[in-house]
């Protein structure tokens, strides 16, 4: 009776989530997270093409890699070319001609981090334009006009972003302004049957405060909600425990999605912490430096140790690039091409999109704690170099790393 | 001589010149062959550029032969001795003919160096200096299928005094000799065929003299130096070509280095040029520009008489934007001047403009993506735009040697040259006029 009422809600919501398996171990859990343009199977990692292009990589080499769903950034978008004329090419979609899932931020977070001269008030966020000068408010209903513009199938609510390093006072006022840009945020968007809201849940690091708006965005009848405020160079203590505060009060049957995680450790213990949907520029940012992701932490292709070395990046690994291409090949190609950028790219977007399949296949075989700990073994020389906070945040959801 | 297969037949000679045909017998097995006229496949080390095996068998159609030169493989000589399979399997390349050339044709380089006995490249670390030993111990290393031997090309330039080019020429000769003398020797080099090198700057004399000399050797072909798009007019240039080839054997192919404008490509094949280089696109793209001129041969009677649509383009986009080139100034030193043949992305008008690049183009950029796409691509300087034009420029540019080869064999070379040049008919006008 229930999943019939849930099926019938279903039909005027853009999003459904129905979860596959759950793991009677850790609190981790595989979803089908059906959105207007394809389903999505988590846990996800979500590769980010900024500026409605993937950094080299065309949409048919993304789809046959298996990526369901990809980032588009309001705040560059906004900018250049502008929300109308992305409407006019019949939204980001048709834009960039990407078939399946698009997520776009609010541009909160780039506000903070890239412009200068950002000034916070309850309207929105004001701050000068870095192309023409001119002063620009990005308020909770700019931000939702031109996320409606962009098509997304998933939107962020414009949020009162501050660094994770900040204490005081400000926390809590970005904390509780936050809650009511969310409501001007819900109330703003002209497409709730196409596209998706979710909330994002700030605190900082306070507990209480985290808490606190939990138990408020909750009250929300938002289709999902984020893990905001983190990933900002904290302290990875206060990180984890502030993300399983978090899903410990998020609603079971919406999906968590835990923002500006990327790093293969964190995706793995945040996966066992009940996170579902992630992102990160780190993954591709990286690769256009030489740097190859691989099980046993990275490897730096532009380094003289690979001039003469005739593996490839991962002996194991699928990918295009792995298949055809060896480290030394690679090492003197970047030396002469931007193709070399772009065959990382390609492996490292594969190496994420892997992982996540490798664990949610573990999580529905029942098989996500042997799935862990082989995980680490193979990251890390040994046991002692396994990071404390990764050793306390497995075991509070049940783990004890060998 | 320990040489390979390769063979040009030729079906047909147009007006005692322009010639079509194939050249066959190409690889180490002779299983390959290039239709010509034809150009080679331009890459950085075995790419092309911008593009991985995905995005490049995007395209159909692509030459059977991949050009790599020395100026991108000569500074990674010891990692491919220690290889030991030779370049083609190191770069992951398949079922393709490797063409090895001295030079990269897209970059001029600095001048000055050359002495009797050495050439040098430009790697990414800076000058090597090359004596014929260290070239030849380099071609083993490659194990190219096809190589031109060691030349001194160092003739491009205005200033070059007649005595400077005929030394270009003398030790081109030598260098032709000591290559010959070392392949002949060596057992990695069965079966891989050597082009000698056409010399002799802008003067006549020389040019018949390089020629002469080059084809009393057991060389399976010529490539023409010195005669680089920045180094004279395609007047002067069709008059050397054309002497030079008079002394070459009708059955040997020639290419040509260094040329890849369209209308000095028709223009080269009309003096008897076979082979050409496929860098031109690759200029394009890094100036942010598509290729658009038509090669449309095909029988349409509501076209005769009405301008191809890019052509207005063009035209609008000149007189809006002024002279492409300054009035009697070949520019010698800036290859990357943009063309008629092209249109640039980044100009504003293309901010809303929902077309493909080119109507009825196949290529995959032009089958997903809007020109008003490619210029936010190019304004937001990301690096899809280079992988998209890089697919479209040459998608375009080996449809037009197509449509090339097809106006020879259809004697409609008139009508082709007519599609092509019209738009770049104010460009040769104003080359005329300067001599």
């Amino acid at each position: 009776m229930a999943s019939l009422a849930r099926r019938a809600l279903s039909v005027a919501s853009p999003l459904t989530l129905r979860i596959v398996a759950e793991c009677p171990v850790t609190k981790a859990r595989v979803c089908d997270l059906i959105l207007p343009h394809c389903t999505v199977n988590t846990p996800v990692f979500m590769p980010v093409g900024t500026q409605g292009t993937l950094k080299g990589i065309t949409v048919d080499q993304l789809e046959d890699l298996g990526c369901q769903i990809c980032l588009g950034n309001t705040y560059h978008l906004g900018m250049r070319p502008g929300p109308d004329l992305i409407e006019k090419a019949n939204d980001l979609h048709g834009f960039m001609n990407w078939k399946r899932n698009l997520l776009t931020d609010s541009g909160g977070f780039q506000m903070v981090s890239l412009v200068e001269l950002s000034e916070v008030t309850e309207e929105g966020v004001k701050f000068k334009s870095p192309y023409d000068g001119k002063e620009i408010l990005l308020s909770p209903e700019k931000s939702i006009s031109i996320q409606n513009s962009l098509g997304s199938d998933i939107m962020m609510q414009l949020d009162d972003v501050v660094s994770s390093t900040v204490t005081g006072p400000r926390v809590e006022e970005a904390m509780h302004r936050s809650v009511r840009w969310l409501d001007r945020c819900i109330a703003a968007n002209k497409n709730p049957h196409k596209q998706n809201l979710f909330a994002i849940i700030q605190g900082g690091l306070n507990s209480k405060l985290r808490k606190a708006c939990l138990d408020e965005m909750t009250k929300r009848d938002v289709p999902g909600f984020a893990i905001g405020g983190l990933s900002g160079g904290e302290e990875k203590d206060d990180f984890w425990r502030m993300v399983t505060l978090s899903t410990d009060h998020l609603p079971r049957e919406k999906p968590r999605y835990l923002m500006g995680v990327g790093y293969a450790v964190d995706l793995v213990v945040c996966v066992a912490l009940g996170c579902d949907m992630f992102d990160c520029v780190f993954p591709t940012r990286t690769a256009r430096f030489g740097s190859a992701l691989v099980p046993w932490g990275s490897l730096q292709v532009k380094q003289k140790q690979y001039a003469k070395d005739f593996q490839p990046i991962d002996p194991d690994c699928q990918c295009p690039t792995c298949k055809r291409h060896s480290r030394a090949y690679l090492h003197a190609l970047f030396k002469s091409d931007t193709a070399a950028m772009h065959h990382v790219t390609i492996h490292n977007i594969s190496y994420q999109l892997t992982l996540m399949r490798s664990v949610r296949q573990s999580i529905m075989e029942g098989r996500f704690p042997e799935f862990i700990q082989s995980f680490m073994k193979r990251m890390f020389p040994s046991r002692d170099q396994y990071p404390s906070w990764t050793v306390d945040a497995l075991a509070s959801v049940n783990i004890t790393l060998q | 001589m320990a040489g390979g297969r390769m063979q040009l037949e030729l079906s047909r000679v147009v007006q005692g010149r322009s010639r079509l045909g194939v050249l066959k017998g190409l690889g180490r097995t002779g299983q390959h062959s290039l239709e010509v006229p034809g150009c080679l496949l331009y890459t950085h080390f075995g790419t092309v550029p911008h593009l991985t095996q995905d995005t490049l068998h995007t395209l159909r159609n692509l030459p059977s032969v991949t050009q790599v030169t020395l100026s991108n493989i000569a500074e990674h000589q010891e990692v491919l001795e220690e290889f030991k399979d030779g370049f083609r399997k190191f770069a992951g390349l398949h079922d393709t003919v490797v063409y090895c050339s001295l030079h990269d044709p897209a970059t001029l380089c600095p001048t000055g160096y050359t002495t009797n006995k050495t050439v040098s490249v430009w790697g990414s670390g800076g000058r090597i200096e090359l004596t014929v030993a260290k070239f030849m111990a380099l071609q083993k290393t490659v194990q190219p299928d096809w190589y031109q031997s060691m030349a001194d090309g160092e003739t491009w330039q205005n200033s070059t005094s007649r005595k400077r080019v005929r030394k270009s020429v003398d030790r081109t000769l030598a260098h032709l000799d000591e290559c010959l003398l070392v392949h002949q020797k060596s057992q990695e080099l069965d079966g891989v065929e050597v082009f000698g090198v056409v010399e002799g700057g802008d003067i006549l004399e020389e040019r018949v003299r390089s020629a002469r000399e080059t084809a009393k050797r057991p060389v399976a072909g010529f490539c023409l130096d010195g005669l680089q798009t920045a180094s004279m007019d395609q007047r002067l240039r069709t008059q050397l070509i054309t002497a030079v080839n008079k002394e070459l054997p009708e059955d040997k192919p020639r290419l040509l280095q260094g040329v890849g404008r369209p209308d000095e490509v028709l223009a080269c094949v009309e003096a008897g040029v076979d082979l050409f280089e496929s860098f031109f696109p690759f200029q394009v793209t890094e100036r942010g520009c598509a290729l658009c001129f038509s090669f449309d041969i095909s029988p349409d009677p509501e076209r005769a008489g009405r301008a191809p649509p890019e052509v207005l383009e063009l035209s609008e986009e000149k007189d809006a934007a002024g002279d492409t080139k300054q009035n009697g100034d070949l520019n010698h030193d800036d290859q990357t001047q943009m063309t008629s043949f092209e249109i640039n992305l980044k100009d504003k008008r293309y901010q809303d403009d929902f077309r493909p690049l080119v109507e009825g183009c196949g290529c995959y950029c032009c089958k997903n993506h809007q020109r008003a796409y490619l210029h936010h691509l190019l304004v937001t300087n990301e690096l899809l735009a280079g992988v998209l034009l890089m697919i479209h420029n040459t998608s375009h540019y080996h449809g037009f040697f197509s449509a090339l080869r097809e106006a020879l064999a259809k004697d409609k070379l008139d009508l082709l040259k007519t599609r092509v040049l019209r738009a770049g008919a104010q460009q040769m006008e104003r080359e005329e006029q300067d001599g």
